[in-house]
């Protein structure tokens, strides 16, 4: 029997009751809620508040010539409450030429990898992260790889390293 | 041919005449110290290899050390992203000579499946190799084959003195990089410091009168 999270319609209403209709839907008994980008940070604040007290996951989409889609990228917020088992998925979404959402490692200390990963990956700059340095690409890597217009195998940046022949080594 | 014409030398019982160079091989081969360069499944193959059933004692290739200066035989054993390919080569510059290395499978040898933008497309682009293992990964006895193969190349090659290394060469040149970063150039013409150490370094070879 798989576990079904308790529904989240009480929240959804007090969302909505404070921040004004947001668009929200659910799949297999899982909520989302889309949020705008100027309000990510008071609506995950709320959600804090509210009892979701812990933060899964933040990660990114990017739609690029995605089926459909509106914007380019989308965040991904994965939130549960550690005392009713209620999960809640926040969706936010953002636009090049500069894609940007307020931190939450204020909320959440474990926000500062998740936005470090994703700033790293996707290039989406989370305004008032406390150093938000890339995470697995090395320092000098310059591009943002998981975004779809860059080529899977690189700029070159695998090839750019000195050779160590056997007279000097 | 030389031996044959000469008078033939009545030799004790259990005394064997060879070249010292060939002694210092036979030492080399039969007591090579592999260090680990383990980043992927290959490395469990290779743990099973120094394990009990395949027991990589039998050829002289049993002592792990995780300390490049303690090693003469890297395995690199799975892929190498970008971001490690620093440290692979520092590893390798660690270790001293005379060092040999065995890239272990297919991603290590050419990059295998993955083809993408972090991932080293094989590792003797940028350090030398002198056994390829093919496999995904390879099994225990082919790792074992390659050990023997390289046993049989140490054997072909070396000598006692090391003067094949040139070791002293290379450090001037080496220690001129690392000391007198602002000075590049290992061109001894344009490099003072370079200059100083060639000249002090002849001066103490040559013998004094």
């Amino acid at each position: 029997m798989p576990f079904t999270p308790p529904p989240v319609d009480d929240v959804l209403a007090r969302l909505c009751g404070r921040f004004g209709s947001l668009e929200s839907s659910v799949f297999r008994g899982q909520t989302r809620v889309i949020v705008p980008a100027e309000a990510s940070f008071d609506v995950l604040s709320f959600l804090k508040e509210t009892g979701f007290d812990l933060l899964v996951d933040v990660t990114c989409v990017d739609y690029l010539e995605y089926r459909g889609a509106r914007h380019r990228y989308g965040l991904v917020y994965l939130l549960a409450s550690t005392a009713t088992s209620q999960r809640l998925t926040v969706r936010v979404f953002v636009d090049d030429p500069r894609p940007a959402v307020r931190s939450v490692v204020p909320l959440w200390g474990a926000a500062n990898w998740l936005e470090r990963e994703v700033w790293d990956l996707f290039g989406i700059r989370f305004e008032g992260h406390p150093d938000l340095r890339r995470l697995v690409m090395p320092e000098e890597f310059t591009a943002h790889p998981l975004r779809k217009d860059y080529p899977l195998q690189g700029r070159g940046e695998r090839h750019n390293f000195p050779v160590i022949t056997r007279d000097h080594s | 041919m030389a031996l044959i014409q000469q008078p033939r030398l009545e030799l004790p019982e259990n005394v064997v005449v060879g070249r010292l160079d060939a002694l210092a091989n036979w030492c080399r081969k039969n007591s090579l110290w592999p260090m680990p360069f383990a980043t992927a499944c290959c490395g469990i193959e290779l743990m099973a290899t120094g394990a009990s059933k395949h027991d990589l004692a039998r050829f002289g290739a049993e002592v792990f050390r995780f300390s490049p200066r303690q090693c003469d035989l890297m395995i690199v054993a799975g892929r190498v992203v970008m971001k490690m390919l620093p440290v692979l080569q520092r590893i390798w510059q660690q270790m001293h000579e005379p060092k040999w290395c065995i890239s272990m499978g297919a991603c290590a040898s050419t990059g295998g499946v993955f083809d993408t933008y972090a991932v080293v497309q094989g590792i003797d682009r940028f350090i030398p190799v002198d056994m390829y293992v093919p496999g995904c990964p390879p099994r225990p006895e082919q790792l074992i084959q390659a050990i023997i193969d390289l046993q049989d190349k140490i054997q072909r090659e070396g000598t006692i003195s090391g003067r094949e290394f040139d070791t002293a060469g290379r450090q001037l040149r080496k220690r001129a990089l690392v000391e007198h970063a602002g000075v590049l150039s290992t061109d001894a013409s344009r490099n003072p410091v370079l200059q100083r150490e060639l000249a002090a370094a002849a001066e103490s070879a040559v013998p004094r009168t």
